[in-house]
Order: structure tokens, then sequence, then C-alpha cells
């Protein structure tokens, strides 16, 4: 086996401000093999965007404070220079945002952005085959005429169509990773479908290892082999996408659970929300940061929650599945006191 | 970058927004998890012995596309709402669900009569004024009674007002107390929301997303209205904070009997909230039912489409699922198809949606879907059901040999309706 291709290790970013430091990303590690894709869940400002914009080294090295490691192919991705940063960006990973309309530049053609984004590359190509390439690559991501719309400003696209269109500029250098940061938050449920089956037929065409990061829960279901769960910059709980969601063992991925309606589930299921809000960053609280709004901090003797950071391990399911929680036996817990009232009718199937 | 630029907290005064929710946040706080199980709410339940709050009939919302030039002579319309009818049951709710474009906000700015309806009445209260022919100074008192929550809380509140003065507001505006006793009744409403009653002086930048969406609606309770339009209410807002949000508005709706009529496009929350939901495309209502129906026995290959493309935490491993594609976008609401609006993109589609337009058919006791093919999934019929009920053959040609039946244009149910399998209307 070798090396995954992106390895993340003890990374933590962290933006001095008028009002203190922001420890947006603490310590966090993890990798991802090609052919693989990582799910990325967590609230805003739980550090998940934050925490892949550096793997693209996109943070101004004048404001933010990066320390860890961020290896890609290989390659220390911590401390590059622009130049060589450049050659990474769109070649090796490749990064998909949420909003198209902005990330399109409005005045350009969507034709000259994609020949412009290979040439990049490319140095040698000309400009007609950029041209070409760019044209198989709106057909791959299925917009309809590609020979036409190349011409098409960003404007005359919709929504889904530019989409597919960032996605087309994502993948024109066959890049070995993706980042899809909430690639179908603005999208239709319908469209919603297209642009993730999409990603998951291109994915499998181009053998690239894939971040997609999210709040829903119901996309990381059906798109991630794993799960990472994110907690005011820190990782809470990892591990294989079905253990994850349906042996959780952190208190808080049971809120995240017990936060969404199910579109099939039984209708006797309870909407329980997690109190308060997400912590400050800029003040993070002591201990475990979800204690002040975990409902199980009194099953841990003294006051363990609040004074001690518990560390990422292995939980009682086996080594590939982590928690950063104080219980003893969070398994049962989930059995006895959390399902039956958020999944009554995952109990009797059981 | 959010992180960075909007910190979850005010960034002069972090102790703000912890202090803010002290009253409900610090008691749940204290609580196991068995009791904030408690606090939560199970799915609304449909009760059908209540007379409606508002009945909406053929109701229309043309806007007029005008040409470019010295002469803007009209030169077509969006036809943003095109027809549409149904019924919100008093202290229930109505969801109404469908993609950016198919008119679900344009019904509820209707209703709020923010924008003037073209044709169709909107029959209100107990009295069934008709909301869509009033004028503005008649409908002054009545707009005490409908009120709206808005999905962005960063636009919807003044920034230069504190919260008392945009709670406060619509009594002033109504005089519907003395001006002495508008700070009493800020601080009743700040804390039915769950916020500090304390904090009536601060200004909206000082709360969170989800403490805005609370002061949105302690807006719109403020005069005690008996039918909200909640226009997306949850979905700006982070995923822990959407279930508060939405336990919130389940006890006010048990509460003070409010109806609401909660248009969102996802589907799950909709579930959870409306007992009754109203599927529309392209300015039509396609299907509208009771919960079971819709989410268990969909008909319309439309309903069926959307529901597939929900996606599903418990198919985590399972890989995707098969699923119904739609192929290509909507298509515009100035130069609608033919006959069915959706046949452009519709799996079945066959001569006849081109040719004649489906009717709302009632096809069980609280459930109407207009397709000429409607059937459950998987076992839609080869023939068209309506043909014989339109007096036209099995290709959409007016048939000689049958005649017409009227179709029932009831906002509400009927308590016959035309059973599929039998082809002829039955009773329960």
């Amino acid at each position: 086996m070798t090396e995954p291709f992106l390895v993340v290790e003890d990374l933590t970013v962290k933006f001095p401000t008028e009002d203190g430091l922001v420890n947006a990303v603490t310590e966090l590690s993890y990798s991802v093999e090609q052919g693989r894709t990582l799910g990325i869940v967590g609230e805003s400002g739980s550090g998940k965007s934050v925490s892949s914009m550096a793997v693209l080294g996109l943070h101004d090295a004048r404001t933010a404070r990066i320390t860890g490691s961020i290896k890609v192919g290989g390659q220390e991705v911590v401390g590059l220079g622009e130049s060589k940063l450049r050659k990474l960006r769109g070649r090796e990973v490749a990064m998909i945002f949420q909003d198209a309309l902005a990330a399109l530049h409005p005045f350009y053609k969507v034709g000259s952005q994609l020949a412009e984004a290979y040439l990049v590359h490319h140095p040698s190509a000309s400009k007609r085959d950029a041209r070409r390439k760019a044209i198989e690559m709106l057909d791959r991501v299925g917009i309809p005429q590609p020979d036409r719309r190349v011409d098409d400003f960003p404007h005359q696209f919709s929504g889904g169509m530019r989409q597919r269109a960032m996605i087309a500029m994502g993948l024109i250098n066959d890049p070995k990773l993706l980042i899809a940061d909430e690639p179908t938050t603005a999208l239709d449920v319908t469209v919603q479908a297209q642009i993730l089956d999409l990603l998951q037929d291109l994915q499998r065409e181009f053998d690239s290892a894939v971040i997609i990061i999210t709040h829903d829960l119901g996309v990381i279901a059906e798109m991630a082999d794993d799960i990472l769960v994110m907690y005011g910059g820190r990782g809470v709980e990892h591990g294989p996408a079905k253990e994850v969601l349906t042996r959780p063992l952190m208190p808080y991925t049971w809120g995240l659970l017990s936060s969404v309606p199910d579109v099939a589930g039984d209708t006797a299921a309870k909407l329980v929300p997690i109190p308060g809000n997400p912590p400050s960053l800029l003040d993070p609280p002591s201990g475990c940061a979800f204690h002040p709004r975990c409902a199980h901090v009194g099953k841990v003797q003294g006051n363990l929650c609040s004074t001690t950071l518990p560390r990422l391990e292995p939980g009682p399911s086996g080594p590939g599945h982590l928690t950063r929680c104080h219980l003893s036996d969070p398994a049962a817990v989930f059995e006895t006191e959390v399902l039956p009232v958020i999944a009554p009718d995952l109990l009797e199937e059981s | 970058m959010t992180d960075v630029n909007h910190p979850p907290q005010h960034p002069e005064n972090p102790a703000v927004a912890e202090g803010a929710e002290l009253s409900t946040a610090d008691r749940e706080q204290k609580l196991s998890f068995a009791e904030l199980a408690d606090s939560g709410h199970a799915a609304a339940q449909l009760r059908t012995d209540v007379e409606p709050v508002l009945t909406v009939e053929d109701l229309k919302m043309w806007f007029p596309v005008r040409s470019s030039g010295l002469v803007r002579r009209t030169i077509g319309h969006v036809q943003a709402v095109d027809g549409i009818s149904f019924q919100v049951p008093r202290g229930g709710s109505l969801g109404l669900v469908g993609e950016s474009g198919c008119g679900k906000s344009t019904t509820g700015r209707l209703i709020t009569r923010l924008y003037t309806p073209t044709a169709g009445s909107m029959r209100f209260g107990e009295k069934q004024v008709d909301l869509a022919t009033m004028s503005n100074r008649e409908l002054k008192p009545i707009r005490r009674d409908v009120q709206m929550i808005f999905q962005d809380p960063y636009t919807s509140l003044n920034p230069r007002h504190t919260v008392g003065a945009i709670i406060g507001a619509p009594l002033e505006v109504h005089k519907v107390v003395p001006k002495n006793k508008v700070l009493p009744r800020v601080q009743e409403l700040l804390e039915i929301v769950g916020l500090n009653p304390e904090h009536y002086n601060r200004y909206p930048n000082e709360f969170s997303g989800g403490q805005r969406q609370r002061i949105g609606i302690a807006r719109a309770l403020t005069l005690n209205p008996k039918l909200l339009v909640a226009d997306e209410p949850v979905s700006a807002l982070d995923v822990s904070i959407q279930a508060q949000v939405i336990n919130l508005l389940q006890e006010l709706q048990a509460e003070f009997d409010i109806a609401f009529l909660f248009i969102a496009h996802d589907l799950a929350v909709v579930r959870h909230f409306c007992p009754e939901v109203a599927v529309m495309y392209l300015g039509k209502i396609v299907e509208i039912a009771d919960r079971d129906s819709i989410y268990g026995h969909a008909h319309h290959p439309y309903t069926q489409a959307l529901l597939s493309a929900v996606p599903d935490i418990k198919s985590a491993g399972h890989g995707r699922r098969e699923r119904i594609r739609l192929e290509g976008d909507v298509p515009s609401p100035i130069n609608p198809p033919s006959g069915c609006r959706f046949r452009t993109r519709c799996p079945l589609a066959q001569e006849i949606c081109a040719k004649v337009e489906p009717p709302l058919l009632q096809i069980g006791p609280r459930h109407k879907v207009a397709c000429h093919f409607a059937g459950e999934i998987g076992r839609h019929p080869a023939t068209p059901v309506t043909a014989g009920l339109l007096g036209v053959d099995k290709q959409g040609s007016p048939d000689p040999g049958t005649t017409p039946q009227p179709v029932g244009t009831n906002p509400g149910y009927d308590k016959e309706w035309f059973d599929l399998d039998s082809q002829q209307m039955v009773s329960a």
C-alpha cells in the first residue's frame, strides 16, 4: 500500500484579528486515497472550508498562521512558495465552489475561461487545442450542444449548467484530488441529483480522490466512503460512512442526526435540536468544545468534559472509527437513549 | 472564509450571543437527553374537522414582459402562478414545494398582498373576505391577521433599528396598545420566541442567524396573526439551529392556533411540519394531498422524481440509489408547453399530454393529481385515465362518442372522488 494521495497532519490555522486570534482549525489530521471520497460535515464556523482551502494554499501567508503538514502526492504544501503552488492548483488539486455564478467571470465566455485553465498548465498547447479541449469537457459534463454553448457567457447558462461548467473547469487538467465545497447547496434537488451523479461518474472515470464538504447529511450519506465530522475547528468523529451514520459515537453527531427530519422515516420520530449556538472561535470553550451544548455531560465522572479535551481515538467499534468523547460506552447510550427517539422505526428493523 | 468575516458570535462582545438565549439555552443545558427529547416534537398531525382559514381559488399572477425601446409594448407575460386552488385549515399547515421558479414564493407574496393578483380569489377568515380585490385601505386591518416570515434573517431586519423597535413597529402602526404598553409586549414576545427579554435595546448585528430568525418570528407574532406565510423560514440556518426554529414554530402553532402556509424546497422539513402538501411545477399545482399520499403514494411523475432525488441519510454505504432522472431544465414560464406543462421532461408523456391539459382530479379522500397517466411509481396506466372524463380519445383528439363530465373545481376536497382502478366516481 502506497501513501494516500493527500495526508493532512496536525493542521492548525489561526487568523489574527482586532479582537484576538481566531482558532479556525486546530490539530486536524486526515488522509484521502485515490478513488476514495471523504465527506467533511460541520456547521458554519466549524473549520471545514478553511481546512480545505489550506490544501490549495489559498490562505494569505501574511494574515493566516498555518502550522502542521499537508502532503499532496508526497509534496509538502504548508510554506510552499506561490509559484510552486500555482503549478499544483488546477493540475494536481482542483476546487469546485458553492456559488458558480460568483466563481465564473461574467465578462468572459465560458469557453475562454475553460481554455485558459487548460493553457495555464499546457503552455505549449495552441489556442485551438484548448478550445477543442473545452468543448470536449463541456460535452463530458453533459452540456447539450457544447460546440455552440462554448461561446455563451455565464449568465446565459442556468444554475445547474453553471455548476457543470465549473466542474468541467475543475477537471480539465485531470486533477488527482478534487475538493467540492458545498457543490450543490444552491441547487434544486433534481439538479442536485444530476450533479452528484456526474461527480460520481467522473470520479470513477478519472480515479481521483474527492473531498466533499457539506452540511447536508443526505448528500454525505450518498457520496462519501469516509466521514469526518468537525466541530469548533477540530475533528470530533472520523470513520467509514456507514459506521458514522448508523453507529455514531460522538454526541455532536447524534445531535446532527436528530436535528434533521427524514424524507422517508417514521413520522413519530422527534426532531431534537442541539441547544445553544456554535462556539466562538475567538474564545473556544475549555475542555471538550461541545460540552456547553452536550446533553450527556452528566454521565461523565466529575467535570472532565469542561476541563480536559478528550483525544480523537478509536472507539469500541474498531480502530478505523475515531471519536473525541469522554463517555465510557457511547454506543450503548446511542442505542438505548437516542435512537428510540429519533428513529423508532429503525429499532424494529434491527 | 465565513469563519473569519462572520464569526458565529458578535466580535465586540462575545458574551452577548451566549447571554441572549440564557432563558432557554441555560435551562436546556441542565437537561438530560431524555428531557431534551421531550421538548422536541414529532411530525405535525392532520386535523380534518376544522374549517379553512384561507380558500384560494383559480389564483393567477401574470407579470407583463415589456419590449425595450421608446414604446414599451407588452410582448408577453411571465405566467408565474397560473390558476391554483387550495385551502389552508385553521391552525393547520399546508406545505408548498417545488423547484425554484415554480411560483411558490409568488403565491406567498400574493396571499400577503405584496402583489395584486391578475385573477382569482383568496377568501380569508370567518367573514370570507376576498383579499384579491381589496384596496390597500381595506386591507390594513386584515394585515394584522396575515403575517410573513422571511428566508434571510440578515436582510429582513433593519440593521439601524433596535430589536425593540423592529418588534414594536407593528403595534404602533396598528395602534393596538398604548405607547407605554409597547415595551412590555415586546419583552413578552422575546420571551415567547426564546430570547432574553432584556435585550430589546440591542441591534440585529449582535445576534446570530438563528436568533435573528427568532426576532423575525417575534415580529410576525406581534399582532396575533391567524395565518403566517413562512417563505423558506429555515433554509438559511445551520442544521442544529434549523431544528430549534422548527420546534419553536410547532410550539407557537399549537399555543396560538396559527395556520401556516409553509413554503420550502426541503421535502424532509415540509414532511415534518405539514400534514398536507401541494407540489407546484411551472405555476400550477400538479399534486396536492395529505402527507402519507404525497410521500408514500405519489401519483404524479414529477412528485415521484422530486422525492427520488432527495438524498437519503439511510443510504449510507449503499452508494447512490437508482433514481428517476429528469432531463433538461424547467421551461420558460413566458411560453410554457401546451397541454401538460411537465410533458417536456416527463418520462410518461404521450400525444394527449401535448393536446389536453390534465385537470387536477381528486383520486382519493384527500388526494388530487393533475396527470393523464396518474399512478403509483412503476404502476402508471398505459391509457390515459382522464380521456373519458374530458371527452377525448386516447390521443387527446375530441371524441364525439363520449361526453365530457364536469371535473370538480372545489379548492377543498369533495366527498366523492374518481377511483383510478374502477374508473368511476366513488365515495367513502
